[in-house]
């Protein structure tokens, strides 16, 4: 047990800290930490930049174009990226399709689509969620029925993260409605450019525009876009999630939250002292550290053991539970600590440019936005509910 | 950064696990608790032999590790045991020896180690609460030494103590940290009264009265008036111990009510096929897995400074509280009425979870003082 960085981990972090203070542009960081609204052409930016450096892929295999780093290294970075305003990476190519590609994919998929991933040619969006097919997944209904070299793909996907930028979805389908409904799901890569799709926004509680609904009708998609073998899709799913949950405990997120709640704490005032120094508040700020401090151990354990071969699954359910639990607990505590201005709200404030003075303090203007937004967290990626009857399989054995 | 544990410490806690799984099964236990003094010296000798009291102690007094990761490694083991023995007295009252006595002072923890020489900490008053700079008793400087009047509260196996370490005022006001005093007096000294008791949860403690106390001059452990830091490092490792220790408790809870939930049926399922049980057995275990890593933070941030050191003490007492309250309740309520016999062994673990919330801090003390020092590590 070490729990200090040895000096191989204090010089990387070094190395992180410098490459972001040079390579960071200014104009990012800003929106990042106004929290300001990310375009397409910010978040290519700034993957192109990790690009360039060779750290876009920190879990990928050296072979594919990756980093190789340790549990702690990534865990480095992230936190670094986090404090410095850095925007974040879309897992969707790189931390879900590629590795279901390496393991699952054909030599021509992985040489074609791998490098596309890295070097952004390809914005890839999900689609897997269906009106019908939420928790329960496998019982998803957009059909894909083979003709000739081709599959044709007929029904509707729906909480398509980003899909407005994505020119390709890596898709589930139901190719067979035999046996258990696991087994007639394939997984298919799709062209978004295709004829026959339309795409729909879905404006959120907080009035932005980041999900998506996806129709199908009569897409033709070539039986080379099929990952593994047909109706075996939901074995791709399933390995899938456990890579989609790598740092999934989003503690870089919090903790870069909870320092920004500790000065809104530190401005804000009750009876004329500031509100960290309210009992009540305290107590509340001090139960919300001391479960980030314990999911922060946690997260390195869990990560550390899985390079060493363990299988994280217990484990993943659990960071996705406890992280997403913790982050929703920091927004919602920063909204607490405005008062009143919790409430105005201007939604062009939002957009980089924008010069009208503030409406109460500075901090103030995005924070309910965001406490609502993040309602999200404990539903995406398996509900918590859903993780938690994971978690009871595995142990129980039912 | 490495989170695994040296191949010394993992053969110590093998050893531990061994121990009290082999010579400790519950029915030894209650036999051993019921007993004179509540505890066996056969077993404790036993302990010693086998270097688990050594184990609480630097090398430098004469012991075998005493870093933090070997309490928690030794305490996680004797919580699954819920052994009774004096391990965490002798902890707490030794290694304040060890951080502020002479050298003279350290040579009795030879014996101590040795499992010859029991100890125990006077310090907690009945006023205190869990304000540890409390002290009301008071020291008095005569002609050759101090004398001792006042009265401690819920004295940790002090009933069997041959010494005890005495926390006493000596300058300042009742909860000042400043002019608090330790001294060594010995259990039998004219003018010590000790009133004896069983605790709910298994285990023993003394009322201790000093009534015109006289101990001599070498009795006095560390500077006169500046006892309140080795005293808060003491009480840091012991918090550590007891962390640990209800983690172990909690394990076996954990894995008891799992074990249930897989087998006891209703309705002609087995009970854990419900979901409504099924997600607060979660809840359980993903406490516990907190707990886990708030404890590897307290043992491994021991050297740090103190606002750093004293933080994850409390996060770690706080969490063990928190997880240990809902892990009592849940587990016999999941059990359902045979986790009210006392037959069960069940319902013993449950008593010294909570009852490990009792001692030196609740989560709502240790709550509050991880935001003030927050702030003090924050400013």
């Amino acid at each position: 047990m070490e729990l200090k960085y040895s000096s191989e981990e204090t010089a990387f972090r070094d190395e992180v800290r410098a490459f972001l203070a040079r390579e960071l542009p200014a104009h990012l960081s800003s929106k990042v930490k106004r929290s300001q609204r990310l375009g397409k052409a910010d978040i290519e930016e700034w993957q192109a930049i990790l690009h360039k450096k060779g750290w876009l892929a920190p879990t990928w295999p050296k072979a594919y174009g990756g980093v190789e780093w340790t549990a702690v290294q990534r865990s480095i970075f992230e936190e670094e990226c986090c404090a410095a305003g850095a925007p974040r990476v879309l897992p969707f190519g790189l931390n879900m399709l590629g590795p279901v590609l390496m393991k699952f994919g054909t030599d021509e998929q992985k040489a074609h689509y791998l490098p596309r991933i890295l070097d952004g040619t390809d914005w890839w969006c999900q689609g897997y969620s269906e009106p019908g097919a939420g928790s329960d997944l496998a019982s998803l209904k957009t059909r894909a029925v083979r003709d000739g070299d081709h599959y044709v793909v007929n029904g509707q996907k729906t909480w398509t993260t980003l899909g407005q930028y994505a020119n390709r979805m890596f898709c589930l389908v139901r190719t067979s409605s035999e046996g258990k409904p696991q087994a007639g799901i394939s997984f298919l890569l799709i062209d978004m450019a295709s004829r026959g799709i339309d795409m729909r926004p879905i404006i959120t509680l907080d009035g932005e525009h980041e999900v998506n609904e996806v129709f199908f009708n009569d897409v033709r998609v070539p039986v080379a876009n099929l990952v593994g073998e047909e109706n075996e899709g939901w074995t791709c799913a399933k390995f899938l999630l456990t890579h989609e949950r790598t740092n999934i405990a989003g503690v870089g997120f919090s903790l870069e939250a909870f320092d920004h709640l500790r000065h809104i704490a530190n401005a804000q005032k009750k009876r004329g002292r500031p509100l960290s120094e309210d009992p009540q508040f305290a107590a509340r700020m001090a139960r919300i550290e001391i479960d980030l401090e314990a999911m922060r151990t946690t997260n390195l354990r869990v990560m550390q053991a899985a390079t060493s071969g363990a299988a994280p699954g217990f484990e993943s359910s659990m960071l996705k539970i406890k992280g997403t639990e913790i982050r929703q607990a920091i927004t919602d505590l920063t909204r607490r600590a405005l008062g009143p201005y919790a409430l105005p709200f201007a939604s062009e404030a939002l957009d980089a440019g924008h010069n009208q003075p503030p409406i109460g303090p500075d901090f103030a203007n995005p924070v309910a936005s965001e406490y609502f937004n993040n309602r999200k967290l404990s539903i995406f990626g398996g509900s918590n509910e859903i993780q938690k009857n994971i978690i009871a399989r595995m142990m129980l054995g039912l | 950064m490495d989170f695994t544990h040296t191949h010394d410490r993992r053969m110590l806690a093998d050893m531990a696990s061994r121990l009290v799984r082999e010579k400790y099964d519950i029915a030894t236990r209650h036999k051993i608790a019921a007993g004179p003094g509540g505890f066996s010296r056969e077993m404790w000798a036993q302990f010693a032999e086998l270097g688990l009291i050594g184990a609480l102690f630097e090398e430098k007094s004469g012991g075998f590790g005493g870093q933090g990761f070997d309490i928690a490694v030794v305490f996680e083991e004797l919580g699954r045991g819920l052994v009774v023995e004096p391990f965490l007295a002798n902890l707490l009252a030794g290694r304040l020896i060890a951080e502020a006595g002479s050298e003279q002072q350290c040579a009795m923890l030879e014996e101590v180690i040795g499992g010859t020489l029991l100890l125990a900490l006077a310090h907690g008053e009945g006023a205190a609460f869990y304000d540890l700079a409390h002290v009301a008793t008071r020291a008095q400087k005569g002609d050759e030494g101090w004398v001792l009047n006042g009265e401690k509260a819920v004295v940790l196996n002090g009933d069997s103590a041959d010494r005890l370490v005495v926390s006493a005022r000596i300058g300042g006001d009742v909860s000042d940290e400043e002019g608090i005093a330790l001294f060594i007096v010995d259990a039998t000294a004219k003018g010590v009264r000790r009133r004896a008791t069983q605790t709910v949860d298994g285990g023993r403690a003394a009322e201790v009265s000093f009534g015109g106390v006289k101990v001599d001059s070498d009795a006095v452990l560390g500077e006169p008036g500046a006892g309140f830091a080795p005293l808060e490092r003491a009480v840091g490792l012991g918090i550590l111990a007891l962390s640990a220790e209800s983690l172990g408790a909690m394990r076996m809870a954990c894995d008891m009510t799992l074990d249930y939930l897989k087998t006891r049926k209703q309705f002609g399922v087995p009970i854990g096929a419900f979901q409504a049980l099924q997600h607060r057995m979660v809840e359980m275990l993903m406490e516990v897995e907190q707990l886990s890593s708030a404890v590897i933070n307290a043992a491994g941030h021991l050297d740090d400074p103190r606002a750093v050191r004293e933080w994850h003490i409390s996060a770690a007492k706080n969490l063990a509280g928190r997880a240990g309250r809902l892990i009592a309740e849940e587990s016999i309520q999941m059990h359902g009425g045979i986790g009210m016999t006392w037959e069960y062994a069940l319902p013993h673990f449950a008593k010294r979870i909570v009852m490990i919330d009792h001692l030196f801090g609740d989560e709502d003390h240790h709550l509050e003082r991880a935001g003030l020092l927050a702030r003090m590590r924050h400013p």
